[in-house]
This record gives C-alpha cells, structure tokens and sequence, in this order.
C-alpha cells in the first residue's frame, strides 16, 4: 500500500514541477513577495507633505514653524497665506495635514494664557492622519514647554518587550511565512483534484488499484511537502538574512507547523472535493484564503472585532498558528502555551481532513 | 443554419461574447461569483478590520497600594480603552504577557507615592510594558496608556493647586471622516480589494482554461482574431464586474452607512477604469500561462497580495522605500482605493479622480496590449 502511495506522490509532484514555469511559480513569486512585502510594511508615517497658514506675527508662530521645517517627517511644507487656502490642499489630496496658527497666538502665550493652534487632516487616511497629529502634537507641545516650562509630575517609562524598539520586519516576517506558507498548500491542493476532474484523468484514478484513502493521502502529500520546505525556507531566511531572532524552540514551530498544515490541507481537500471545475476550486479557495488572512489578527487585532466575530475566528487555523509564530520567533513562548495554542489547530485538523474524505467519498460514488 | 453567413468583426466579438456569457450563466458558481463571494467578503472586512481599540487588555500590578496607586490604577479601569486585570507581581504579569494573554501592563513602583509628594524627586515614575511582538498595538497601548497618565496628573496637580495653564493647546479636526470611524476608510479599500478578486483572478482562469481544454484550437480555426478574442473575453466579465460593484456599493452604503458624498456617475467611471487593467492583468496573466495552476498562482501573487499590501490600503505608500514605492505606481488597486476613498468620504474632487482614472486607463492600456500580443494568433 505504502509503495503505491508513494508512486501516486512521486506522479503528483512531477505533475507540478514537469513544466518549468510550474516549478517557477512555486519558488520565484513567494520568495520575491516576502523581501517586497517585508519591506513595504512600515507604521511610520514619513514623506508627508504638510501645509501651515501661519498668521501669527509673533515668535512662537515662527518656531512652531520652524521646527516642522526641520522634521524629517515631512517631504514638503507648503506655507499658504490664508485659512480659505486649506480646503483646497485638503481636498485635493496635496497635505495630508494643514496647520492653522491664528492671529494672537504667541500675544496670548507672553499673556500667560493658552493660545490655541489648529489642525486639520485629512480623515480619508483616517489611520496615517492620525500617527501624524501624534508626531505634530508632539512637537507642538515642545514648543509649549520652551514657552512655559510647567512641572511635570509624572512620567510613564514606556518598555517594548520582545521588540525593543518595534521593528515591523521582526513582526511581518513570520507572519508572511505562516500566510504564504497557507497560500501554497490551498492552491496545490484544490487545484490538484479539480484538474483531474476537469480532464477526466480522475476517472483513470479511481479504476486503478489504490482506494479512495490513499488517492487522498497522495493527493494531500505534495502540498504538504512543497509548503513545508517553503516554510523551512522562510525560517531560515527570516533568520540569517532578515536579522529577525529565533528565540523560541524549532521542534516545536515545526509540530505546529504540521497540524495547522494539516488543518489548511484539510480545507483545501474539501474545497476540491466540492468543486466541479478548477475555477471553481480556486474561487473556492479564495472564499477561505482571504476571510483567513483578514480575521486573522494580522491586519488588526482579534480583540477589536466584535464578539461574535472573534467567537468565528476560532475556526481559523491561520489565527492560532499567528500567535505560535510570534511567540516562537520573538517570545520564546513557554512550551505549554504552544501547545495549548496548537490544539486548536490539532481540533481544527481532526474535523476538515474526515469532513473532506466523507465528502471525496459522498462525490466519487 | 440554413445558409453561412459572413460575419463582421463587431459580429464576431458579440457572437464569442454571448458564448461566454452562457458559459457564466450555465456555471452555477457564477452567482456565487458575482454576488455571494463579494458581499460575504465585504461583511468579514467591514466587522472584521477595525484599528480602533476597542478593550485592550492590560495588566496592572500595583507595588505600592496606597490611595495615590489606587486611584491611578482606577483611571485604566475606567478608561474606555482598556479592560484592566490586576497581577500580584511583576512574574505574573510577565508570564501572562508571554503566553499572549496581555498585550501591555503597567507597573505603579513601591516609591510611587513618595516621589508624587516631593517636589523635588518629580516627575514620578511608572513602568509601562507593551508586548512588542505586535507592533501596532504596542504603540497604541504606549499611547493610550501615556494618555491616560498625563490626564490623571493633571487632575491631580489641579487638587493640589499646582496646575498651571498650559502656553499651547492644538486641536484636531479630522475632515471627511469627524469621528475616525476606521470602516469608513476601510470599507472602500476593502471594495478595491474585492474587485481585485474578482476582476483578475476570475479573468486569469478564463483564457488558460480554453487552452488547457484545448478549446482554443477551435477558435483559431475560425476567422476571428486574437483581438476579436480578446474582447470577446473581456466584455462579459466587464459587464459581470459591473454588477459586482453595484452590490458592494449599495452594501457599503446601507449596510455599513459609509457616507457617500460623490455622484454614482464618478463611481462609475473609477470602476471602468479600474476594470481595464484589472481584466488587462487577468487576461495577460492566463494568454501568458495557458495553465491554470500556474495562472492562479500568478493571480494570487501579482494581483491579491498587492492589493492588499502595496495599495495603500493597510501601509501607507509614502512610508515605503523608494525602489517599492515605485513598485506600486504599477499597481492598479492603489489608484481604485485612493479614488474610492475620495468618491465616498469627499466627494467628486476631479482634481483627485482625473489623475487616478487616467493613470488606471494607462496601466489598461499598456496590460492589454500586452495580453494581445502574447495570444498566439495562430496554432504554432
């Protein structure tokens, strides 16, 4: 039985990497995509244009001025002569910000009392605008303190763990070896069935000496084994040539690894198993990819979803295996908690792999 | 047929074309295609992508408990932001943030008090500890958690009358989108993206799909051109994507309540326009392939993640380096998010949309022609 599976196995991983931009596609495009995506993700707001109507004649209008002028957060500072000026450069997207310094501000700071500055920005960029009122009020509230220096009672030391000094590459690398990894075992796998299907070589399949559970085994192995080596690629890349530390344990990333592949494969098989036709499977897979990446906690948090919906991203495999690679990667998570987030992923397997063989059955009868 | 009949080539694309639209039509995926999938996505991103904190998790462990401690440890309590859980001891504290059960916590220092009270030992100092392995809710947790701090202090300088007016004050007012709801900026990237899907992913299988069946050798054995043939693909799946963004913009609208501001016709030209290298991509994609495995996988990794990373739509393009910021002039979706977010939350600001629907035209162009020339006008 064994030798049959692996003679299957042999055929579909030749299947894949016969033709040359098969074998291509398999290792140019994720490679390309985690140095550009790597670098591409960045939280800091930089090369900004902003604009300031400055009406003040006094000296702390200049300076506020002058020390935007001299941030390196700004590309250009485009100075208008009046407020009516500012919808324009809002609207048209030529400031993200414009900074309005009225008339008797700095009368009203030597007066001892608080002078008011504007800003507006452009709320479009709800998320960009608002790092940037943070930068502005930052420098902003310099100024204030060299007008009237106040005293200052508190002060919070703010510590990042694990990230001292919060290098996104450090965060987007494992986690674009957990999606990517994803990506390529949904696509082989759906693709696999659905194209037999579709030439009618499936057919051939099922009259040939192997039964129905290894046809699945040596239909799931090879996305399994190309999604392995490319995750073994990307940790060593993450490693040695993106600087970002390993400090939790390897054997462990990798039992985890295989049952949130097992889990993706899973899914993948039953994608397949549904779909009559490959552009089926791949809408398919699309339907599972993209909610998985997004409900994920890679682009925002778990927590700021709603209840209902953070109960539903329980089912992501995606999800679980997150946590496990930050928390291998930078955390050095104890081994408890990596199993204890692996489980899920071990419930998650246990459910789409039968759930797929009964529906390969239900469709092949 | 009684008699052959010779067609032009206006005839040729429009008899190609209604063979593709039976295609779709027979398809019973196809509804899933086109209204299913879009809006189930739309739903998953517009509950699903938020920025704004809602209950962070922060733990709070209190060295010193005296009431000046209590009643700071109280302000995160209360603040909207933050949902609070006490540790007995920094180790705990520790531990719960490496197990992921934390994503900051604070330490209120046994001298906390002390210092508070003595003029000269100000400012006084507390620890705050963010799980850095999330970089964006680390710094919103610093943020938020300075916040709250200075907002105490100032409360508390103000009991004791040593507050003094501050010389400067700035406010914020965020145009086009007054309370900072993140939907509403992500609702219409989110649109972008969907399109993506359905525009170059559906698009890439078409072609290669023929090929691999061989069904285009008919085809070639018929006068119509690769032109012909092309447009013939490209119609169907335009007047489909169409359909698609009407759903996913009523959607936005009454579902989510993303204000829109511009007019249906501006929405319509960007999506027309947008359409054009969209398809263009698609169509190159599978004339280049002719498989559609390795049609899929390009799919994937030109069109998708680009669009969901390189667009604008979750990094900022202007932050990037310069070598990928170039990249992205090439990405259609980058144009479509920046026009989206203009047409609903602006409204029709030409001055915006001109350049953006010329530049999506352009890519059009160039993607077509180059899916043109790459489809064989002949069997080899």
């Amino acid at each position: 039985m064994w030798a049959r599976i692996l003679s299957l196995i042999v055929k579909e991983l030749l299947a894949l990497t016969r033709d040359p931009r098969g074998r291509l596609v398999l290792v140019a495009p994720p490679l390309i995509q985690l140095f550009i995506f790597t670098f591409a993700a960045t939280l800091e707001v930089r090369n900004v244009d902003i604009a300031i109507v400055n009406l003040d004649h006094g000296r702390w209008g200049r300076e506020i001025v002058a020390r935007i002028e001299a941030s390196s957060t700004f590309d250009e500072v485009i100075v208008l002569s009046s407020v009516g000026e500012i919808t324009d450069v809002i609207d048209s997207g030529r400031a993200l910000a414009a900074i309005h310094i009225p008339q008797d501000f700095s009368r009203d700071i030597e007066a001892g009392r608080t002078a008011h500055a504007q800003i507006v920005l452009d709320g479009r960029r709800a998320n960009a605008a608002q790092i940037l009122f943070g930068y502005i009020n930052r420098i902003v509230a310099g100024v204030g303190a060299t007008a009237r220096p106040l005293p200052v009672l508190t002060d919070g030391v703010v510590r990042h763990w694990f990230n001292p000094n919060l290098v996104y590459r450090w965060f987007m690398v494992p986690a674009l070896l957990a999606m990517i990894t994803m990506l390529t075992a949904i696509v082989v796998t759906t693709l696999s069935i659905a194209r037999e299907r579709e030439l009618g070589t499936f057919d051939q399949l099922l009259v040939s000496p192997l039964n129905q559970t290894e046809i699945m085994l040596g239909k799931v192995a090879p996305g399994f084994l190309i999604s392995a080596a490319q995750g073994t690629i990307f940790i060593a890349l993450a490693v040695f040539a993106l600087g970002v530390p390993l400090l939790g344990s390897l054997p462990l990333l990798y039992l985890a690894m295989v049952f949130f592949l097992a889990a993706v494969l899973g899914v993948g098989l039953f994608i397949s198993a549904i779909s009559a036709t490959q552009q089926q499977a791949i809408i398919g897979a699309f339907a599972f990819i993209a909610p998985a990446i997004m409900l994920s906690g890679f682009g925002a948090p778990v927590e700021n979803m709603p209840e209902w919906l953070q109960a539903f991203t329980m089912i992501n495999p995606l999800r679980h295996f997150l946590v496990i690679v930050h928390g291998v990667f930078l955390k050095d998570m104890p081994a408890l908690e990596i199993l204890s987030n692996t489980a899920p992923l071990i419930i998650i397997a246990s459910i789409t792999l039968p759930a797929a063989a009964w529906m390969f059955r239900a469709r092949t009868q | 047929m009684t008699r052959p009949r010779q067609l032009g080539s206006l005839g040729r694309i429009a008899a190609l074309a209604r063979k593709e639209a039976k295609q779709i039509r027979r398809d019973p995926s196809s509804a899933v295609i086109v209204l299913f999938l879009p809006l189930f996505l739309l739903f998953l991103f517009g509950y699903g992508i938020s920025l704004d904190a809602a209950s962070v998790r922060l733990g709070v462990v209190l060295e010193e408990r005296g009431p000046d401690a209590r009643s700071l440890a109280d302000a995160y309590s209360n603040a909207p932001d933050f949902e609070v859980l006490l540790y007995p001891s920094r180790a705990e504290a520790e531990r719960a943030l490496r197990a992921n059960q934390l994503r900051g916590f604070l330490v209120i220092p046994p001298d906390f008090s002390q210092r508070l009270h003595a003029r000269g030992s100000w400012p006084a100092q507390i620890h705050i500890v963010t799980d850095g392995s999330q970089p964006n809710t680390a710094e919103i947790v610093a943020n938020y958690s300075q916040g709250v701090l200075a907002t105490w202090s100032t409360q508390f300088a103000r009991d004791r009358g040593v507050a003094s007016t501050p010389a400067i004050s700035i406010e914020p007012r965020f145009w086009f989108n007054e309370d900072l709801r993140t939907r509403y900026n992500l609702v219409p990237g989110s649109i972008a993206l969907v399109m993506t899907i359905i525009g170059t992913l559906l698009t890439a299988l078409v072609v290669a799909r023929e090929w691999e069946r061989g069904t285009l050798e008919a085809v070639f054995a018929t006068p119509v051109s690769a032109l012909e043939l092309l447009a013939s693909k490209f119609i169907p799946y335009f007047l489909l994507a169409l359909a698609t963004m009407a759903a996913c913009v009523a959607a936005a609208i009454f579902l989510f309540g993303v204000p829109f501001r511009g007019s249906f016709l501006a929405i319509l030209a960007l999506t027309a326009a947008f359409l054009a290298p969209a398809l263009g991509q698609g169509l190159l994609i599978s004339s280049a392939a002719k498989n559609q495995f390795v049609a899929s996988q390009l799919a994937l990794f030109s069109g998708f993640l680009p669009a969901m990373l390189l667009s604008g739509f979750m990094f900022e393009i202007e932050s990037m380096p310069e070598p990928i910021r170039a990249i992205t002039a090439i990405i259609p979706a980058r144009y479509f998010v920046t026009g989206l977010q203009t047409v609903f939350l602006a409204g029709d600001v030409w001055e915006v949309l001109l350049p953006v629907i010329l530049k999506m035209l352009g890519l059009g162009a160039v993607l077509l022609f180059f899916a043109w020339r790459v489809t064989p006008k002949r069997i080899a």
